[in-house]
């Protein structure tokens, strides 16, 4: 399926991004469709985490644009708190909030932020808790949890605020091997939903199930922008190449 | 039979005023720090601030009262402050306002140590599920620095507590005055006065302090679980 036609939710237009006077990012331009998964590979500080903080305001940059939805998200007059909720993220580090359970961690957004009915939350809450096989931990502690678990409540407290697109910043980088894979098999769950995301991961065999488009990002320039088939096949440059034999022994 | 000196605790009204003036000592101790701890939040909250004139500022008036005894305060505001102004400010009063803004400066201190103590991915992650600056502090940044300060924030409150004890400086009829002027009345009739009042007065402030300190140990040990 073409999700090419489908309209653009995320439009970025040349990013340029510097920390003191290192550009970090190097001129970006890339289209985020409706419904399109992307994956972002590349190698250790190539900018793919950065771009992804980019895109939910956690870094302010220095040149370009980011439209969401055709409004711009730069300058001062950004509602951010407003397009985080649209805009769900998760983190490398587990980042649930340790004084709080569980369920109160998925609901602090939905009931304080968004104002919804505690009840209406409840019931997605526990639908999508369900999904991820963690109902019976809805009233657990994040330090009674493993690491996997954690990541997947942190999908489930992203997702309760019902975002148009979600962006994975290396979810599974600090996870033991063994738990790596219930965590990835929920996010390629939302990716036969539907949900448009923008995924940064080290996974390769993951990444090439998942992907519409594989954008390979190195020294903050968008090197290739391929179909996965092709980039892990076929890679059109030569530092792709250079990049994907590192994961062969 | 010989005169046992702790009996000077049992004659008159003795035990009666000192538990007196230990409601001075504990209304002025209690006081201030809820005062100074509710100041002291918002000075922690200012010190995290990113304009260097603010951090400046709360750095400047910490240091103040770190550098300048309490003692002195007391005498500033309790001499030099009505001469200056030509008003007329009660000792317990003057005592509150001094213990409060220093208990306002240390406890910014502790706030402010607690919450840049805290991994900056609850930040982000706060953020990141569009909580306001304010709902970012009050749901997520406040209730984990409340637990990692409070060990701190006893032990500030206890200090509070005992120093106190300088109030007498100024004119306030506290438990130790108090236990002074017994003392003073006896001493001729009980050559052990001292010992036995001042024993008294020792426990009297260790039954304030104790709970104090029991109380953030029970707290840390259920915030543990």
């Amino acid at each position: 399926m073409n999700k090419e036609n489908n309209q653009v939710l995320l439009e970025i237009k040349d990013l340029h991004k510097e920390y003191d006077t290192r550009a970090v990012l190097d001129g970006i331009h890339l289209s985020v469709h409706k419904g399109e998964v992307i994956v972002v590979l590349g190698p250790s500080g190539c900018g793919k985490s950065t771009l992804l903080r980019c895109l939910n305001g956690l870094e302010t940059i220095q040149g370009g644009d980011i439209e969401f939805y055709g409004k711009s998200l730069t300058g001062p007059n950004v509602n951010w708190q407003e397009t985080r909720q649209k805009i769900g993220m998760v983190f490398q580090n587990y980042d649930l909030f340790p004084h709080m359970t569980v369920i109160e961690n998925i609901l602090l957004g939905p009931i304080k932020v968004q104002k919804r009915e505690k009840k209406e939350v409840m019931e997605q809450a526990a639908q999508l808790l369900e999904k991820v096989g963690l109902l019976d931990r809805k009233d657990a502690y994040p330090r009674q949890l493993s690491g996997g678990q954690k990541q997947r409540i942190a999908i489930v407290r992203a997702l309760c605020m019902n975002p148009e697109i979600m962006l994975f910043d290396e979810v599974t980088a600090a996870l033991d091997p063994e738990m790596v894979r219930e965590v990835l098999d929920v996010i390629l769950g939302l990716a036969k939903q539907g949900m448009t995301m923008v995924i940064v991961t080290h996974e390769m065999g993951f990444a090439q199930a998942v992907a519409d488009k594989i954008v390979f990002i190195d020294a903050g320039k968008i090197c290739e922008i391929s179909e996965p088939e092709e980039f892990f096949t076929n890679p059109k440059t030569e530092r792709a190449q250079q990049f994907l034999n590192i994961f062969q022994f | 039979m010989q005169n046992l000196g702790v009996n000077v605790l049992f004659e008159g009204t003795t035990i009666q005023r000192l538990l007196e003036g230990l409601l001075v000592t504990a209304g002025i101790a209690f006081l201030s720090i809820i005062i100074g701890s509710l100041l002291g939040i918002g000075m922690g909250l200012l010190r995290t601030s990113q304009s260097k004139t603010i951090q400046f500022i709360c750095r400047l008036y910490l240091e103040v009262f770190r550098i300048i005894p309490i003692l002195v305060w007391l005498f500033i505001v309790y001499f030099g402050v009505p001469s200056a102004l030509d008003i007329h400010l009660d000792g317990e009063i003057v005592a509150v306002i001094v213990f409060s803004l220093w208990g306002a400066a240390e406890m910014g201190d502790i706030v402010r140590g607690a919450l840049e103590s805290l991994p900056k991915h609850q930040i982000e992650s706060g953020k990141a599920i569009g909580l306001s600056f304010w709902g970012l502090y009050r749901y997520v940044l406040i209730p984990q620095a409340v637990r990692r300060m409070l060990p701190g924030a006893i032990n500030l409150s206890t200090r509070m507590v005992k120093t106190t004890s300088l109030v007498v400086m100024i004119g306030v009829i506290d438990v130790v005055k108090i236990g002074q002027q017994i003392i003073e009345r006896s001493v001729i009739k009980v050559p052990t006065a001292s010992f036995w009042v001042y024993g008294l007065i020792f426990i009297l402030y260790f039954i304030i302090c104790y709970p104090l300190s029991k109380l953030s140990k029970k707290l840390e040990a259920k915030w543990e679980n």
